[in-house]
């Protein structure tokens, strides 16, 4: 009974594919386990056969030491697994408590006893330190919030054994701090956790020992207090992985956009960039830091001609670009790899190869009068694939079915290869895998290289300080600090991006 | 939870079943104790939208026809049936369908029946054909159309006697020549007994919106209007609705509906009492039955017009709510009637004859 | 048993048998026989030319209201607004058909062009309202229909006609009636627009795959945000795809308009031509070979169920539901893929359970 949960030989083939070859997992009471792999290496597909919801075609699950046959979540559920997936399955206007006994409600006679389970879910809360309201809606509740209703939904159900899959993805820095101190605590009462992720960080932080997957293999198992990130890292991707972003000094030249005295608005009708200044010259990195929700987005926005600017003035190349369309600008020399790649960069139901023609789909030779020419369109497709690396099994395959880091090389190659003279990237590595992130980030730098003006808003430091030949702080729709990386450090821009700067300069 | 609710659907679903096997008792009447006649011939009817259970001049055209099929011992669908259009473009495929299928006397129902039947009969010169209420053109087919403006006129003078507020309403299906025959005959009914009485008249804009008829009659009876006559159909079962809504709050409301086509008694019963004053029956089935026995007996009356009126008891006004519909109605209602048949009064068919036939009054 | 091989065309077969043995089910539960049920049935729609080619006549209004709530649905809008549209068209090609008298080679191309920009007024205004005022499309589209059916009353009441039921007959040089099909069904209703609405038919198809402006209007109905920040309109997009989706309702109308009927009567209440269009688009898949076949289907259902009351004595209510059934049953296909999974996987456990013979537990 060393183990809780005991996994062997696991495989699991989808036509095509081998998704899991032979993985061994085992986990021990108690612990919290991390299950590391690149996007798509098997990771997800593994937890599904755990959880019941696939069926493997060989191997052997025990749990508490018995072997045992899980082939619906409702048998997973009743040996005590438990699953947080990484969308919510929660009913917005439904209660905390309503969300959490769904399924199983507690009944008096025909009616939901919805008292008592406010009680159970209330001391389940208090246990575990999740402070949970039981009354409030799950539509009121932040993001963080409705992740721990999840749960607490399992714990509801008696779960020993939690899975949660990629939880951090969705949380900001302070609730992923919150969250490691809630895994710990579910530890110390005895619960063992299964953690899905691919971010080295967390695993060094929070995790007991680790088991790594690549491309569907089990690579190995290892204490983490005995291994380092860059182990970790060589061991997930396969190569040995550089987390500082090699460079040479910045050379820049004459300006190439030109933000003065800017003034938009949100759809509030309240003042989000409040008179902004800014410049970013050929051949230089800015990087724009800040906490979210201080006018980044509106800023974007107005640039790319996707929000209407009040004021001021926008110049790309010494032509004012203020309240074109986005099709004027973009013909202006402009790229925008923007912040969210399923909701703004890709119509994931096309092609990729149309998906690298969005903008310039109507422009000879991709289109004559009329019709498109798909000829054309599939070779461009080709071409930027190999390129940019972009691993898709064809240039038909709908966007949807590719991994995220292959999404964003497709928007990242259908955006650099338009020879933009201003490139915009907002959070060009949200949410991907090390690999993924070390080829973006060679790739603006390239593009830094060239000549061509970069400007970078991020709300992860490390980005910002890595790649950035100049950083500005924003700080409530001002530009309130312009800095070199090499001058500052992590602590000195966390107090900027809170605003010490401008409440000295007022005082 | 699940369970309660496939429990319940289970349940409705057995209800409906078992609902519609109630309806089911036409088909399977058993055996007959009679010969079947062996001069009948095989006629069939093609309704409009209404369909033969519109409560209305289909089902009476249907009533008809099932009655001659009784009397001459047929059996359904060998020797007498009918079409239900659902649409304006069936009348022409369920006139050929059942031309195609020896009908030898094929009736339209309804005057929007009329560019099929004239069609239909056109390319089918061999079968016979009846068209009712409008005139239709060719050798092989008969016109049948009835004086609803008289009717109407007496129905409107029924209406005038039971007024106490002075306002009576009037509910078209659909604004056109035939109706504004009805509306013309009514108006000048009521206007004969006392000039000064208001008529409110309006359209449903349809003959099957049972909602806009109830629509109506509301806003007639919250302005005062104590009688409503209806020609509209299906949109006049909601006048009826509205009228045993009011009933049914209070037993002492004084609201009233007159029916059309066939005697509406029956859709105005609300628990003791009943809302139908009276009905301007239009003896739809009287008709069918006559060409039919026109046609055994070798008359059939091919391109011409039959006109049926109060004389031939093809227009007639129901008194079966006896309550209602006093003797003193009765009384002045067949004072009229002979005014009527004698010449005395020449009823008004259309909005222009009205006119002169109001002024004149006056 | 090769239930691998049961995927693409096949599905839909296997829907429609279910659906048929559903429907016959219902028939034997209330005693009537359905196999003389489904005989009437396919002879009503096709046991004579004049039944074949009422059958033709019924299916062309249908693929073009289809394709109308198809074209709009690929723009991510619902354009519950057919019906009205229908109307409009049928009215504006009467309206022509009637009104001018022109030769034939410049009548008949004018009616319908007239009927088309009459239907794609009708769908660009509720556009505009969505693109200007963000109004939800399906509401208006719903109120766009009550407008069309009495102002389509009033106009053949008051200004058509001297406050008659019925317009005149549009002239022969506006009728799309022509001799060969005529002659070659004869005395049915079918006419020349079976072309066009495969014509249109066509045109869709390369509108929305091959067509730039098709990839802008697919776009933005997948991701209106994603097209937006490719530097598409999405506002231009949405008034354009509702005034081609109202174009070819307006299209459907002329079919009635001076094709089936040659003139046009008060409407007692709705056609349901634009109505059934949301069904045989959705059962079509929004594409167009999709939208002709479901387009065929609703025809031969409607014109052969007006049959077996006559030649089966199946009651028009049952048979409403047997038909009703059927259309479910295709729409439904995804339950039919689901249960072939799952038959394959039964099948395959059968296999492997067999060939382990019990060893592992």
């Amino acid at each position: 009974m060393d183990y809780v949960i005991e996994m062997l030989d696991i495989r699991k083939e989808f036509p095509g594919v081998v998704a899991n070859n032979n993985i061994n997992l085992q986990v021990k009471k108690g612990e919290i386990h991390a299950l590391l792999g690149e996007n798509g290496a098997g990771k997800s597909t593994l937890m599904n056969v755990l959880f019941g919801i696939y069926q493997p075609e060989k191997g052997q699950i025990r749990v508490q030491g018995k072997d045992v046959n899980i082939t619906s979540p409702n048998i997973a559920n009743d040996l005590g697994i438990g699953m947080v997936h990484q969308h919510f399955m929660l009913v917005d206007t439904f209660t905390v408590t309503e969300n959490i006994v769904l399924g199983s409600e507690p009944k008096k006679g025909l009616k939901v006893n919805i008292e008592d389970a406010e009680k159970e879910v209330k001391r389940i809360s208090d246990q575990y330190g999740l402070k949970v309201d039981p009354k409030a809606l799950v539509r009121d509740i932040s993001v963080g919030m409705q992740q721990r209703v999840e749960i607490l939904k399992m714990l509801y159900r008696k779960a020993d054994i939690l899975i949660l899959d990629e939880p951090t993805a969705v949380l900001t820095p302070q609730e992923i701090d919150e969250l490691i101190q809630i895994m710990k605590s579910l530890v110390k009462e005895g619960k063992s956790i299964i953690l899905i992720t691919h971010k080295l960080n967390e695993i060094m932080s929070v995790a007991d020992r680790c088991t790594v997957i690549r491309r569907g293999e089990g690579i190995e198992t290892v204490d983490v207090s005995q291994s380092s990130t860059s182990e970790l890292a060589s061991m997930m991707v396969g190569r040995d992985v550089s987390f500082k972003t090699e460079k040479t000094e910045a050379t820049p030249k004459e300006p190439v956009l030109e933000v003065n005295d800017l003034v938009v608005k949100d759809i509030r009708n309240v003042d989000m960039v409040r008179g902004l200044n800014l410049q970013v010259r050929k051949g230089e990195i800015v990087g724009i830091a800040g906490v979210d929700g201080n006018g980044q987005s509106e800023l974007i926005e107005a640039i790319t001609g996707l929000r209407k600017a009040e004021s001021g003035k926008i110049l790309l190349n010494n032509q004012s670009i203020m309240n074109l369309k986005p099709r004027e600008i973009y013909n202006h020399g402009l790229s925008h790899i923007p912040q969210d790649r399923h909701k703004y960069g890709l119509v994931l139901d096309y092609p990729v190869a149309e998906n690298m023609v969005l903008q310039t789909y109507y422009q000879k030779p991709f289109s004559s009068k009329w019709s498109l020419n798909f000829k054309e369109i599939y070779n461009h497709a080709k071409r930027l694939i190999q390129e940019y690396d972009v691993r898709t099994p064809s240039e038909s395959t709908l966007a949807r079915s590719l991994s995220g880091g292959n999404q964003q090389k497709a928007i990242i190659g259908r955006e650099v290869d338009r020879s933009p003279d201003l490139l915009i990237a907002v959070q060009p590595t949200r949410g991907l895998d090390v690999g993924a992130i070390e080829f973006i980030h060679k790739k603006l730098i390239e593009e830094r290289d060239k000549g061509r003006a970069v400007l970078l808003v991020s709300f992860e430091l490390d980005e910002i300080m890595n790649l950035s030949d100049r950083i500005a702080v924003i700080y409530e729709g001002e530009i309130v600090a312009d800095v070199k990386p090499h001058e500052t450090n992590n602590d000195e821009l966390g107090l900027l991006m809170a605003g010490s700067n401008k409440k000295e300069g007022e005082a | 939870m699940k369970k309660l609710n496939l429990l319940l659907t289970m349940l409705l679903t057995l209800t409906v079943i078992l609902s519609a096997c109630g309806t089911n008792g036409d088909s399977s009447e058993g055996q007959k104790d009679c010969e079947p006649d062996s001069s009948a011939i095989k006629a069939g009817i093609v309704t409009d939208e209404g369909g033969v259970d519109d409560k209305s001049f289909n089902q009476s055209a249907w009533e008809g026809l099932k009655a001659y099929g009784e009397e001459y011992c047929l059996d359904k669908d060998e020797m007498y049936g009918y079409a239900q259009s659902n649409q304006d473009s069936e009348y022409e495929s369920n006139l050929t369908r059942l031309t195609q299928q020896d009908y030898e006397l094929i009736f339209g129902i309804g005057f929007k029946l009329k560019d099929a039947v004239q069609t239909v009969a056109s390319q089918n010169p061999d079968t016979k054909y009846a068209l009712v209420d409008d005139v239709a053109e060719g050798d092989n087919v008969a016109s049948v159309t009835f004086k609803e403006h008289q009717g109407s006129f007496l129905v409107g003078v029924a209406a005038a006697l039971k007024s106490e507020t002075g306002k009576v309403g009037f509910v078209g299906g659909i604004d056109s020549p035939l109706i504004n025959k009805f509306e013309a005959g009514y108006v000048a009914g009521v206007k004969s007994v006392d000039p000064s009485i208001e008529v409110d008249v309006r359209y449903a804009e349809s003959f099957s919106d049972a909602g806009k008829g109830r629509q109506i009659a509301k806003s007639m009876y919250d302005s005062n209007v104590d009688v409503i006559y209806h020609a509209a159909g299906g949109a006049g079962n909601g006048v009826f609705t509205e009228a045993k809504d009011i009933k049914a709050g209070d037993s002492e409301a004084n609201v009233w509906v007159i029916g059309v086509d066939r005697d509406q008694y029956e859709e105005g019963s609300v628990d003791d009492s009943n809302v139908t004053l009276t009905s301007m029956v239009k003896r739809v089935d009287v008709a069918v039955q006559d060409v039919i026995k026109r046609t055994i007996e070798g008359n059939f009356p091919g391109g011409e017009v039959l006109e049926y009126g109060l004389a031939d008891g093809g227009i007639s006004v129901a008194d079966t709510n006896e309550e209602a519909y006093t003797d003193e109605i009765a009384s002045k209602v067949k004072e009229w009637k002979e005014k009527i048949q004698n010449g005395d009064v020449e009823v008004p068919q259309t909005r222009e004859e009205l006119e002169g036939f109001v002024s004149n009054l006056e | 048993m090769k239930l691998q091989k049961l995927t693409g065309a096949w599905i839909p077969v296997v829907s429609i048998i279910f659906g048929l043995l559903a429907g016959a089910i219902i028939m034997l539960l209330f005693g009537y026989n359905p196999l003389a049920g489904y005989i009437a049935l396919w002879n009503g729609a096709f046991e004579t030319p004049y039944f074949t080619g009422e059958t033709i006549r019924l299916i062309t209004p249908y693929i073009l209201s289809g394709l109308a709530v198809a074209f709009a649905f690929r723009t991510g809008l619902l354009n519950i607004g057919v019906e009205g549209q229908v109307l409009v068209g049928w009215l504006a090609s009467v309206w022509v058909g009637t009104e001018f008298s022109l030769p034939m080679a410049i009548h008949l191309p004018l009616a319908v062009i007239v009927a088309i920009l009459a239907g794609g007024i009708w769908g660009f205004i509720p556009g505009y309202l969505k693109a200007k005022y963000q109004v939800h499309e399906v509401i208006i589209t719903i109120m766009m229909n009550y407008i069309a059916l009495y102002s389509v009353n009033a106009i053949i009441r008051n200004v058509l006609t001297d406050r008659d039921d019925r317009t005149e007959n549009v002239a022969e040089t506006a009728s799309l009636k022509v001799s060969w099909l005529s002659d070659l069904m004869p005395n049915s209703n079918v006419h020349a627009g079976i072309i066009l609405a495969l014509v249109a038919a066509l045109f869709y198809w390369y509108f929305i795959e091959k067509t730039k402006y098709g990839f802008e209007l697919k776009a933005v109905g997948y991701n209106p945000h994603a097209s937006q920040y490719a530097g598409m309109s999405v506002k231009r997009n949405i008034m354009l795809s509702m005034a081609i989706s109202g174009g070819f309702a307006g299209l459907a109308g002329a079919m009635e308009g001076i094709g089936n009927f040659g003139y046009m009567t008060l409407n007692n209440g709705f056609t349901n031509i634009g109505f059934d269009g949301i069904a045989i688009a959705l059962l079509g898949g929004n594409t167009a070979v999709g939208v002709v076949l479901a387009a065929g289907l609703f025809g031969v259902l409607k014109n052969g169920a007006l049959n077996m009351p006559l030649s089966a004595g199946v009651p028009h209510e049952l048979v409403d539901i047997i038909t009703a059934l059927i259309i479910f049953f295709v729409a439904a296909s995804y339950m039919i893929i689901l249960l072939r999974h799952k038959l394959i996987k039964l099948y395959t456990d059968f296999k492997n359970k067999s060939k382990k013979g019990g060893a592992n537990k």
